[in-house]
């Protein structure tokens, strides 16, 4: 076990786990932020995914070890970040959710996407977003949400 | 990256980062010029095979793809969940090879990592679009020509495959996520870059045609 001191939504916290622990068990059996989710816990569904050192990350795969000084942020401080906002607001607007258990990790994408590319193309958006699954099929939904926001946003 | 058999062989294979370099191909980009006597010229022909056994081994060839996407596992297979080259080889927004791909292999989860996780760009293409692996002649004349290299001269292309963090991650043991080992190209990195100090010191010769 080792103690890693991690920033997480601009908090600090000290957790001691073992240093493979994947930082998407730290945070919410550790921490109890459960509002990011374990989908396959191989990366290939997104559901998982935090910002870390401002980039979308998957948290099932990168053991705490790896974490390093990064700031971490997942969906618990989206409702106070202007683009998060938009794309909350998108997101309710549009009844983007189904099920919702993926769209944790789809709004943490989206953000990300966003940040980057402000004015997003429909490329750009299957490009971004294409490795977040939905088994309720709501991507055209997703997809008009994040448009939305992007507008909200100009 | 970035890498997976099923998605547990997270295997995002690289061995080079060369960054493409829009150059001529005439003057001093144009590929060096061969030295020595036949004796030198054939021992260098037999060092390149060496090298061209190694860039061609899944853990380099993976990035090293004629295509928009990496490729991932000892079959080459295309890397999972959707992951797309993007502009600069690194991924798109939300999706960049850093979003699995750390800094070091995380044999905890299974996902191969190093510094700067990324594709090799297009000119440095060594397949096909039906990911057929290009002859050691056509990799050879890629390898060699400074327009397509980052404008690397012999000396440059000797302490990439010495130095580059994803060259040296190639030569790396790791383990995938069901707890295997990931294969190892054919040669130790010492006899790789042994390898290409000889074919750089007989003047980097390439194979005839093919």
């Amino acid at each position: 076990m080792e103690t890693y001191k991690l920033t997480v939504n601009g908090q600090p916290n000290d957790v001691i786990v073992d240093p493979g622990t994947p930082l998407l068990w730290v945070l919410r059996e550790e921490l109890k932020m459960t509002g990011t989710k374990y989908g396959c816990g191989i990366a290939a569904c997104g559901a998982c995914t935090v910002h870390l050192g401002g980039m979308a990350t998957r948290s099932c795969v990168v053991p705490v070890s790896l974490v390093g000084n990064r700031a971490i942020v997942t969906i618990e401080a989206m409702a106070q970040d202007p683009v998060g906002r938009a794309v909350q607001d998108a997101w309710v607007s549009h009844d983007v959710v189904q099920c919702g258990y993926c769209q944790s990790g789809q709004i943490m994408s989206a953000v990300a996407l966003l940040k980057s590319t402000p004015e997003p193309t429909d490329t750009n958006i299957e490009e971004s977003m294409g490795g977040n699954l939905c088994r309720c099929g709501t991507y055209v939904r997703i997809r008009e949400a994040i448009k939305a926001a992007s507008q909200q946003l100009k | 990256m970035a890498s997976h058999s099923n998605a547990a062989n997270i295997l995002l294979v690289t061995c080079t980062a060369w960054s493409a370099t829009p150059t001529g191909v005439s003057g001093k980009n144009a590929p060096p010029k061969e030295t020595g006597t036949p004796a030198t010229r054939k021992a260098g022909l037999l060092a390149w095979q060496q090298v061209y056994s190694v860039l061609t081994h899944p853990r380099c060839i993976n990035c090293h793809t004629a295509t928009n996407y990496p490729q991932q596992s000892d079959d080459r297979h295309r890397h999972f969940a959707n992951v797309v080259r993007g502009p600069a080889g690194k991924g798109v927004p939300a999706l960049q090879c850093v979003a699995c791909h750390q800094e070091a292999n995380a044999d905890s989860t299974g996902v191969p990592g190093a510094h700067d996780w990324h594709l090799a760009p297009l000119s440095m293409k060594w397949q096909d679009l039906n990911d057929k692996i290009l002859s050691s002649a056509e990799v050879c004349r890629a390898v060699t020509d400074r327009s397509k290299n980052n404008n690397l001269d012999g000396a440059g292309l000797l302490k990439h495959h010495a130095e580059e963090p994803l060259v040296l991650w190639a030569f790396q043991s790791s383990r995938r996520i069901d707890g295997s080992m990931r294969t190892l190209p054919p040669l130790m990195h010492e006899e790789f870059v042994a390898a290409t100090r000889k074919w750089v010191e007989a003047g980097t010769p390439c194979p005839q045609n093919p």
